[in-house]
């Protein structure tokens, strides 16, 4: 009698073997994935990366192989893959699922293990902590903290000045109370107001409170809703985001609310994720799947609600910037342009390769920074061939990387939000 | 490994399990892991590879981006795996001349989208144009979908640079269509890597059409359909393509694109006219004709490009949207008479069935080119694939003896090297042979490809008559 041999991977968060049997390896994703186009090598594409996780599964590579580490996490998430598969491959839950295990199966250094920590256990999940850290980064990087960091010549440094340089160069949180239509209400939702949204993009928040008022929709107040745990998932931590995911989701089932608004597409995108994060737990997975299902991203709603105030003219030239979670990760790619040429006055162009990455994904940029530069790098191009001088975008991940990558190139285009833009436009009008 | 590394650089080389466990498979259902992987960034680095491999007499496997369904770019009998991913540049674009020198891992899609705006694209647009490269293409000859009116592969490449097993860079042909001597490049495309390594490739650009109708077609059953493919071309009408898919073909399809191929129909075709604006719409009104006469029950014609793109997208994403129904397929490739559609799909059925397999099929059925893909489940054993490769031979023996042969456009490889008894002569083979041998006396350009090989074929001794 032959024993089974032991589970290849540590817990049941590995990535699914049903999904990974989707992959027919025809190799379709290959020229939309950023880091294949960089490197140009089969472990850093995605067919590579799903084959990396089966081949562990086959008990031919160990969960703790640094190789797979090295290319899991050279993953951006981006999902583009995902857009690209003509056999509907869920990669976003596989390298999540991957990286659940890298998590477990790799010791971490001590100092490794106290930065995560930090990141993920106490500064993410307390609005609080998390508004003093950006308001220190902000004074640090207004205090010139970049150049004397990059005057160091040390690496860890020079990484963290550029991680400075993202940082818009004022923080505006604020808390939104109840918003009450406009007219007559069409819609009741609440909002999501996000870690880093709430603490350093507080105005786009209230922006887009406005425009939907503007639009017949009541926007309620919650209590308690925390951040959303779109960063512990794509980090691996699991754990940590199905704590997060309970308490977002006890605390919107406190309201009652047509929709939940999401102006991050990475937090709509993992909120809509939320029945799959909290599948195997039966006290949750329903109520996770309810939740899950009333997820809206502020463009989408708004887009299939229709608008039912015109907004005022602007006038710019603007390109649209499509955010990897709002359009790979949650497939919404007409709404938004639908908005942006709803505002008269605009002169909007294409943007080629509107659908890349622009290397944002959360510490892509501490933990990669050479293949983050030359990611960003391509999208930079690309913009500054549209010659628009303002770039429209539904994400603060995108918005601080494509501000960051256009000022050290030296370019003077700004960067928006599109409901920042829309609330403009309604003050115009 | 450590002597490659030493010639080409820690960057150029891949040696890690994990790293070669990723050389181990393309498109298809063969695998084999490599001993190392290469690559090069220039001609330079390709010559100097070869001369290394052959004065250590280590195989030498090209590959582009392993798309390929007949395991061509597997080292079955290990060596180097040569991937060509990072020689993927547009060389040049030489407008009125209608030519463009490209490096061979540029991706086929990407050559036409370059040359579109000066109103020009690259023809052979195999359904796999997104992702495989113009390298693969050249060595697979390969076709399309709109191979029906404008050639394969071979009828758009006037030039290429090669490099040979002991290191010699060779340039065969130019920009120019005819040549004196022998016609090598004619001889090189489509030996599917066995013939040396293509570093440099010159195609052919040809103008875009004017304009195209694009029209779908749902059946009743596949004989409707078949029965229209000849009923269209015995009208006198040249469509530039004409596809067929099953029913379970769409519903992949049809998961994959939301195009509105119909569900319940037994047979789709989709048919495309193109070039000058004048005469496209009479062309397109007879063709809708005939597909009623043949008890279509829906005829559509794309309103825009927007719903052709859309149409186009699944048809040319059928093979790889089969996930959607099985984990695993194996596709065949065989060339038949067009006439002989319907009893040769109906034994495809059987074959399926006898097996206790599910059999796909989406096609180029102007061509006669059949892929049948052939279901299969590899978790539940070896006995599945061997299921699938007993049905696959059965559908491949009909096709020989149809009057057709093993391959359309996907190639030998590794996969039908065995088979290629059942269609060639051993004098056949000999002269093949004999070819081979003049570029690559040694055996080191992927070996155990094409030709049968006495330890993998052993239990295939095909009565050498059979053509
Ligand atoms: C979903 C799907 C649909 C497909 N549809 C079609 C279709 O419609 N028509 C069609 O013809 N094919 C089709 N194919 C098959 C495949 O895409 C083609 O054979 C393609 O040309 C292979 O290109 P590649 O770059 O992937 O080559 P690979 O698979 O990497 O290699 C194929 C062969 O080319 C050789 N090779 C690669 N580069 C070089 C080089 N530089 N020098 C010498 N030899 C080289 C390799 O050794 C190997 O023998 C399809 C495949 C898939 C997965
Ligand atoms: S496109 Fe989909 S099926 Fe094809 S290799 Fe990529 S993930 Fe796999
Ligand atoms: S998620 Fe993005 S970076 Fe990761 S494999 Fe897919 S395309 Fe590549």
């Amino acid at each position: 009698m032959t024993a089974t041999p032991p589970l290849p991977y540590p817990n049941a968060d590995a990535p699914s073997q049903d999904l990974i049997a989707a992959c027919v390896h025809c190799g379709f994703c290959l020229p939309t994935c950023p880091t294949y186009a960089v490197l140009g090598v089969e472990m850093d594409s995605p067919r590579g990366r799903i084959r990396l996780m089966k081949t562990v599964w086959e008990h031919r590579l160990g969960a703790d192989a640094p190789g797979l580490e090295d290319h899991i996490s050279k993953c951006l998430d981006c999902r583009a893959c995902e857009t690209a598969c003509p056999s509907g491959v869920e990669y976003g839950k596989l390298v999540e699922g991957a990286r659940s295990q890298i998590v477990v199966a790799r010791p971490r250094s001590p100092i490794e293990r106290l930065i995560r920590a930090a990141a993920f256990e106490w500064l993410l999940p307390h609005r609080r902590a998390l508004g003093t850290f950006a308001t220190l980064s902000i004074a640090a990087k207004r205090l010139g903290m970049g150049s004397l960091l990059r005057a160091t010549r040390l690496g860890v440094a020079r990484r963290m000045a550029d991680l400075l340089d993202l940082l818009p160069a004022h923080s505006t949180a604020t808390r939104s109370a109840t918003i009450s239509a406009r007219g007559t209400r069409r819609a009741r939702v609440a909002m999501l107001e996000g870690c880093v949204m709430g603490s350093v993009f507080g105005e786009t928040n209230a922006a887009t409170a406005r425009v939907l008022a503007r639009n017949g929709v009541e926007v309620i107040a919650t209590v308690d809703q925390t951040c959303c745990g779109a960063l512990h998932a794509h980090a691996g931590e699991r754990e940590l985001a199905r704590d997060l995911a309970r308490r977002n989701i006890a605390a919107f089932e406190q309201v009652t609310a047509d929709a939940v608004i999401v102006n991050a597409a990475g937090c709509g995108a993992a909120m809509k994720e939320y029945g799959w994060l909290l599948k195997d737990d039966p006290a949750w997975s329903a109520r996770a799947s309810a939740f899950a299902a009333k997820v809206k991203d502020a463009t989408e709603f708004l887009g299939d609600l229709g608008m039912s105030e015109r907004p005022g003219t602007l006038h710019a030239r603007v390109t649209w910037d499509d955010p990897c979670h709002l359009l790979h990760g949650q497939k919404i790619r007409d709404q938004p342009r639908a908005l942006l040429s709803a505002i008269p006055g605009l002169e909007v162009v294409p943007l080629a390769e509107a659908d890349w990455c622009c290397g944002s994904a959360g510490t892509y940029n501490v933990t990669q920074p050479d293949l983050a530069r030359s990611i960003l790098e391509r999208k930079v191009a690309n913009i500054v061939r549209t010659g628009a001088d303002t770039v429209v975008t539904a994400n603060p991940g995108c918005l601080m990387q494509i501000q960051s990558g256009l000022r050290q190139a030296g370019h003077k285009v700004r960067v928006v939000h599109l409901m920042d833009l829309l609330d403009e436009a309604y003050r115009t009008g | 490994m450590r002597g490659l590394v030493a010639l080409l650089g820690r960057e150029k080389v891949l040696g890690a399990r994990e790293d070669l466990l990723l050389y181990e498979y393309d498109g298809a259902v063969d695998t084999a892991t490599p001993d190392a992987v290469v690559l090069p960034e220039s001609t330079a680095d390709v010559a100097a590879l070869a001369r290394f491999c052959h004065e250590h007499r280590v195989p030498i496997v090209p590959r582009g981006a392993g798309t390929g369904l007949s395991g061509g770019a597997i080292p079955v009998e290990g060596g180097v795996v040569v991937s060509f991913a990072r020689m993927a540049r547009i060389l040049e674009i030489d407008v009125p001349n209608l030519r463009a020198v490209v490096q061979p891992g540029l991706i086929n899609l990407h050559l036409s989208t370059a040359v579109a705006p000066h109103g020009l694209y690259f023809v052979p647009d195999p359904s796999s144009q997104k992702a495989c490269t113009l390298g693969g293409n050249v060595a697979e000859n390969s076709g399309g979908p709109h191979t029906l009116a404008y050639g394969v592969t071979t009828n758009h490449v006037t030039g290429i640079e090669i490099v040979l097993s002991d290191g010699t860079v060779l340039r065969l042909g130019g920009k120019a269509v005819e040549d004196e001597g022998y016609d090598l490049v004619g001889a090189f495309v489509g030996s599917e890597g066995t013939l040396g390594l293509v570093t440099e490739i010159t195609v052919k650009l040809t103008p875009l059409p004017e304009d195209k109708r694009t029209v779908m077609a749902a059946f009743p059953t596949m004989d409707e359909a078949s029965e229209t493919v000849s009923a269209i071309i015995a009208a006198g009408i040249v469509p530039s393509a004409i596809e067929m898919m099953d029913q379970l073909a769409t519903q992949a399809v049809e998961a994959s694109v939301h195009a509105g191929y119909p569900l319940d129909a037994g047979g789709i075709l989709l048919l495309e006219v193109d070039g000058p604006r004048d005469g496209l719409d009479d062309a397109r009104a007879r063709i809708e004709k005939i597909c009623r006469d043949h008890l279509a029950s829906e005829v559509r014609v794309a309103s825009g490009a927007l719903e052709r793109e859309r149409l186009w997208a699944g048809r040319k994403g059928a093979f790889a949207a089969m996930g959607r129904l099985s984990p695993d397929y194996y596709v065949q490739d065989g060339v038949i008479p067009r006439t002989r559609l319907p009893d040769i799909l109906r034994l495809v059925k059987d074959a399926g069935v006898r097996h206790r397999l599910r059999v796909a099929n989406v096609f180029h059925a102007g061509d006669g080119n059949l892929h049948p893909l052939i279901l299969f489940d590899s978790r539940l054993g070896p006995d599945e694939l061997e299921r699938a490769k007993a049905a696959g031979l059965e559908i491949l023996t009909a096709c020989v003896e149809a009057g057709g042969s093993i391959t359309g456009e996907h190639g030998v490889g590794m996969e039908k090297n065995c088979y290629m008894p059942l269609q060639f002569q051993p004098s056949d083979l000999a002269a093949m042979r004999r070819l081979k041998d003049a570029f690559d006396p040694d055996g080191l350009m992927n070996p155990g490809k094409i030709f049968p090989t006495p330890s993998r074929c052993r239990e295939f001794a095909f009565a050498s008559t059979a053509r």
